[in-house]
Order: structure tokens, then C-alpha cells, then sequence
């Protein structure tokens, strides 16, 4: 059995002045006070990466940095799905012995570090150097993409998409670390500026500061236990020109594996984190993972489905559009905001019961897939 | 290993794409093997530059300077008549569906596929 046993977090938005290994840092001492161990306790460190300040050692960079001499350590890269990546190899690291206590952490200041410009730049090379990157798309245009193609097949609007949004900064407004507290309407996200078509400056998520970090471990630490109940991945492309049918997406194959990993079914799930660097990819992966029915998970946002105090609380703390994407922290603050849930230490955020949880993070271009099931034992 | 052919990734006004002599799956990614089956040395053929628009997103935030002159420009996914899809250029106003045919067109430097509907 592997626990997560701590979790750190930093607020997101701009953090003049500090650096990736600042944030990282930040976030892991956070970590490990939250689960009561020591630099000391720990045996193994998984981290992420930055596009700020790239490095091919990151993991022993921030070994020697922050004090500790793992027996196991290193860094670990699949886009946005690192952070879910580093916690499933995290598990299957305690639960087979080789380390007791995994560190997990990234950090970065992508935000006040490098130019807007520079940042959306980067992350274009996701695309094929020779067939995609001549062309001039960005990561929008990807996701703008699949979101065309989406909305033709499920007759989706722009409108739906912009409930994501909407959602997602309620949510935010409830979060004092988030990057944005101004509510938006469905109209603001109409009339935002366009970025890539149909998606538009608020379907987009921000470029943040921000770091976070988790503990996993052997056994727990303290009262509270969460537990890995199981998780999977798929991988079915990188680029976008290579991607399979609407239909064949990595999300449903690894929610199906991870589903008979576990034994559980998406009605046992209380609490939903889930990936949204764009409004798209969060309607696309509520879908594909079973959380709405096709094009139905807008219909559901307005009913209240997925908010606080609906029938499944969906990134009470502002997902990646509004609490801010600070690369392969991003989505960990997913979890952060799933162990704070579970543990019942969200304060006026918390949701009625969260005793399992669902998380899934997607990397590239719908490219790299994790779902992951976590559980509340007491 | 059969020598690779000239195409608008390497300035010449043509898209290739390769096919199985084993089991006939169609790549568009040039490799010298077959992605499918692993054989060596698929067949590159010039494609009609004939498909169907599979998707679009029209870009209006660029991120580089030679980028920024061009937008908006409108990004396809296209289904090719030989069986692979691409990544090209089109008109604005073309829709998911639509029959469209292949010219060329300089952007950032270079020569892209540039797609308009099929008269």
C-alpha cells in the first residue's frame, strides 16, 4: 500500500524574484511538515521539470539544493501529466520497497522567469519539428484543433465551453492562493480576446509562478490516511497530426485500466480533479472519462454538477484556469486540493464527502494520459 | 535504404508520404521503416494534394515575430485522398468536412501547404 501522507503548495500567480529551485523548495518543505518527516526521512525525490531553467540532472540539482541524499532519484517528463506520472511511479516505488518516503516536486517561475512569448513559444515545440512546427500553431491552436472537431461531432458550442471557465473562477474566487478572484461570466469568456479559435483568451489557463509537492509513502504519518487505491496510463501519440479518432483517446483507456486496477466504478467517485489547461480539454476529459455523458458536461456545469456543493465537486480550488498552471505544478495542485477534500481541511471549500477520488492528467496534446483513484481510510 | 525524396518540409512544392510494401499502412511522418509493422524501406509516393478538412483553428495569438505578420491564419487538419492526414494551411472560412485542394504559400521563411475548397 503506498499513503500520500503531506502535501505542500504554494499560491500561484507572480512570485517576483524567486526562482524555480525557490519554489520547488517552498513547496517541499511545505510537504514535509504537513506529513511530520524530516529531511532525513526521505529516500527518494521524483521531480519535474522547467522550462526556465533546464537542467538534465533536475532531481539531484534539487537534492543537493534542499538537503537530502536520496538512494533513489530523478526527474521525470510527459507534459502536463507529470505530476500524476511522478505519484503512480512514486506508488509502485513504496508499495516494491525501494523507498519509503517519495518527495514529489516541481516548481517554477514560468510567469515573471522568461516572456510570455518565450513560454508559449516552448511549449509550440511540443509539435513535430519538421510537419507541425513550420506552421506556426501554438499549444491553443492544438487544442483549438480537437476542440473544432469536438464540437462538430458533439454539437458542442463555444458557449458550453465557456461554462468551464465560468466554473473554474467560482471556484478560484474560494481560494486565497489562486492567481485570479475576479468572477467571469459566460459573456466575458464570448468576448475575450481570441487566441486560437474557437478558443479564446479565457478558455486558455495562465502562465503562473507557482510550486507544489507531495509526500508518498510506505505507511502513514498521521491520522488522516490517503491511499492510492490504483492507477494506469495510456499513451497514444505526441503530435497532434497523429492522434487517433475522437472515439480512441488515451483518457478512456486509461480510466478503463485504472477502473480494473481498483474495482472501482466512476459512481463510487465523491470528488473529481481533473486536467483543464483549456476549456476544451475539460469537457473532452469529463466525457471520455465517463463524469457526463457526450456533449452533455457543459449541461451538467449549469445544473450545479460539478460545483462545491453538487453531486460531483470538480477543482474546488480553481484547476489550472484560474488557480494558475505553473507547468508540472500545475496539475499537482490538483491533488494538493483532492488530499485537502479528503482529509477534510479545505475550510469553507470543503465538500460534503470525498472519501474517493478520481484525478487525471493529460500531457501534450491529449498525447500522455494517468488516471488515478485515492482513497480515505481511517 | 531509398533515398528521401524532396517535399515542402525541404522547400520543394509537393507533400509525400509513404506506404507498407509489407502491410500497406499509409504514414505521413517520413521514416525508413513502417511504423505499423516495422519493415524497411516503405514506398514514398507525391500525393494529389486532394482531402478533406478534418479540423481548423484560426490563430490569432502568434508567439514569434515572423509568425505574428501572418495572423490570423487558419490551421487544418486535413484527411488525405491517399489515407494519411496533415497539418497545413487554409482559407479562412473553410468548414470540418469541406473538399479542399492543395497550393503553396510562403509563411515564417518558408513554404507551407496552403489548402483552398475544391472548385
Amino acid at each position: 500500500m503506498s499513503f500520500i501522507t503531506g502535501v505542500g503548495l504554494t499560491s500561484y500567480g507572480k512570485h517576483e524574484g524567486s526562482t524555480s529551485l525557490d519554489l520547488m523548495s517552498r513547496a517541499a518543505q511545505a510537504a514535509l511538515d504537513d506529513a511530520g518527516l524530516k529531511r532525513a526521512d526521505i529516500d527518494g525525490i521524483l521531480c519535474g521539470y522547467s522550462t526556465v531553467s533546464p537542467h538534465i540532472m533536475l532531481a539531484t540539482v534539487f537534492a543537493e539544493h534542499f538537503g537530502i541524499r536520496p538512494s533513489y532519484a530523478h526527474a521525470v517528463q510527459v507534459g502536463g501529466a507529470t505530476g500524476l506520472a511522478m505519484t503512480m511511479l512514486a506508488h509502485h516505488l513504496v508499495v516494491s520497497s525501494v523507498a519509503r518516503n517519495v518527495l514529489v516536486v516541481a516548481g517554477e517561475n514560468r510567469l515573471t522567469g522568461q516572456s510570455r512569448d518565450a513560454s508559449i513559444q516552448a511549449l509550440a515545440q511540443v509539435g513535430h519539428p519538421d510537419y507541425e512546427v513550420p506552421l506556426g500553431p501554438t499549444i491553443p491552436a492544438y487544442y483549438g484543433l480537437f476542440a473544432t472537431r469536438y464540437m462538430h461531432e458533439y454539437g458542442v458550442t463555444e458557449e458550453d465551453l465557456a461554462e468551464f471557465a465560468v466554473l473554474m473562477r467560482a471556484h478560484a474566487c474560494t481560494h486565497p492562493g489562486a492567481q485570479f478572484h475576479d468572477p467571469i461570466t459566460v459573456a466575458d469568456v464570448m468576448a475575450s480576446k481570441p487566441v486560437a479559435m474557437p478558443l479564446k483568451l479565457l478558455d486558455c489557463c495562465p502562465v503562473s509562478d507557482g510550486g507544489a509537492a507531495f509526500v508518498i509513502s510506505r505507511e502513514r504519518t498521521g491520522e488522516a490516511g490517503v491511499r492510492i487505491r490504483g492507477c494506469a496510463q495510456a499513451h497514444t501519440h505526441q503530435h497532434v497530426t497523429a492522434a487517433p479518432g475522437l472515439s480512441e483517446l488515451g483518457a478512456e483507456i486509461s480510466i478503463a485500466r485504472a477502473k480494473e486496477a481498483t474495482g472501482l466504478a466512476i459512481s463510487d467517485v465523491r470528488y473529481a480533479a481533473i486536467y483543464d489547461s483549456f476549456t476544451i480539454t475539460l469537457a473532452m476529459l469529463l466525457e471520455d472519462l465517463g463524469l457526463a455523458g457526450r456533449g452533455e458536461a457543459a449541461a451538467r456545469v449549469r445544473s450545479g454538477h460539478f460545483s462545491r456543493d453538487g453531486a460531483m465537486p470538480l477543482n474546488t480550488h480553481g484547476g489550472l484556469l484560474s488557480y494558475g498552471h505553473c507547468g508540472v505544478g500545475g496539475a499537482m495542485a490538483h491533488l494538493v486540493e483532492a488530499h485537502l477534500q479528503m482529509t477534510g481541511r479545505a475550510a469553507h471549500r470543503q465538500v460534503r464527502d470525498a472519501s474517493i477520488a478520481l484525478l487525471h492528467g493529460d500531457g501534450g496534446v491529449l498525447s500522455s494520459h494517468v488516471s488515478m483513484f485515492l482513497e480515505r481510510v481511517r | 535504404m531509398s533515398e528521401r525524396g524532396a517535399d515542402w518540409t525541404r522547400g520543394e512544392q509537393a507533400i509525400t508520404y509513404q506506404s507498407c510494401i509489407a502491410c500497406g499502412h499509409v504514414q505521413y511522418f517520413h521514416r525508413a521503416f513502417c511504423a505499423a509493422c516495422g519493415t524497411a524501406d516503405p514506398r514514398e509516393a507525391r500525393a494529389s494534394g486532394k482531402g478533406r478538412v478534418y479540423a481548423t483553428s484560426l490563430v490569432c495569438r502568434a508567439a514569434t515575430p515572423e509568425t505574428r505578420a501572418h495572423v490570423p491564419y487558419n490551421i487544418l487538419l486535413v484527411d488525405c485522398a491517399e489515407g494519411f492526414r496533415m497539418m497545413a494551411h487554409g482559407d479562412d472560412g473553410l468548414a470540418i468536412g469541406d473538399a479542399v485542394t492543395t497550393s503553396f504559400k510562403a509563411f515564417a521563411g518558408k513554404l507551407v501547404p496552403f489548402f483552398t475548397k475544391e472548385a
